[in-house]
């Protein structure tokens, strides 16, 4: 079994959040901002992963769909903490995704053509839809500044339809 | 002068007779992933321009059918050739969809 950058989320959520619910706060608008951009520099380097090593068509140009959103949504957020004068705050929930997606991406490396191509969609889909739920239960409610909020709403929309061209992806590997 | 005003005006007149309905542009926006208007009326003939404002690009796509790309900050358009309901979604996040109600 993978330790993915998805159970690392699902974790965060089943656990009531943790580390914030034992202390029953929610994750601040800079740490907010650290975990959006943590998850999406994920994705990207994932990407990058996939356009060196698939040699299907369809799975490379996702990658590529991938690379070029994520990078544009994470431009903005860049953009916007400067605007805002806010310095995004590492914390346990980005440390976790991030060391369980060094983990996924080393999982990856060792494999080849079509197992590769499968565990990088099928991750791709359970990634999306785990980061989904963390924007639509966490990130987005405890969301403070309206621009920040506006940002990760339309992140959202972008997401959910990565998860859905994921999935058809993965439904054409077959 | 009179003489030469003469087969520009023929012209004009007859291709005024060719097409009874002038061909129009529809602009449609793209905004935070969503067409609008959503669902839009056209003709044969008329070309349908969707302006996308967001910061990643769309595509406006068919089913087997046409698909135009609509990069970041920018235009695309296509011009309807044939009559019919068509359903389109954007490729890379087919959350987004859109409809076109096109008469001959």
């Amino acid at each position: 079994m993978f330790i993915r950058p998805t159970a690392a989320l699902a974790a965060f959520l089943l656990a009531g959040a943790a580390p914030y619910a034992r202390a029953a706060e929610k994750p601040t608008d800079p740490q907010i901002a650290h975990i959006a951009y943590t998850a999406g520099t994920i994705d990207i380097e994932a990407a990058k992963l996939a356009i060196k090593k698939s040699r299907t068509k369809e799975v490379v140009d996702f990658a590529k769909d991938m690379e070029r959103d994520h990078e544009a949504v994470n431009k903005q957020a860049l953009d916007l903490v400067k605007k805002l004068k806010v310095t995004p705050e590492d914390n346990a929930t980005s440390q976790a995704l991030a060391k369980a997606a060094k983990e996924e991406r080393a999982k990856l490396a060792k494999l080849k053509g079509a197992a590769f191509d499968k565990a990088y969609i099928e991750n791709e889909v359970a990634y999306h839809k785990q980061v989904d739920s963390a924007l639509e239960t966490l990130l987005i409610p405890s969301a403070s500044n309206t621009e920040l909020k506006s940002l990760l709403e339309t992140g959202l929309k972008i997401f959910q339809g990565h998860e859905q061209h994921a999935e058809h992806v993965a439904g054409a590997l077959k | 002068m009179r003489a030469s005003l003469l087969p520009l005006l023929a012209a004009l007149t007859l291709a005024l007779v060719a097409s009874p309905a002038l061909a129009a542009t529809i602009e449609l926006t793209i905004d935070k992933l969503v067409f609008s208007p959503a669902s839009v009326e056209a003709k044969v003939g008329d070309t349908i321009e969707w302006t996308n404002k967001d910061v990643i690009a769309h595509t406006a796509t068919v089913k087997g059918g046409w698909e135009v790309t609509i990069p970041p900050k920018s235009k695309g358009r296509i011009t309807l050739k044939q009559a019919g309901a068509v359903d389109y979604f954007c490729r890379f996040h087919p959350n987004m969809k859109g409809h076109l109600e096109v008469s001959p």
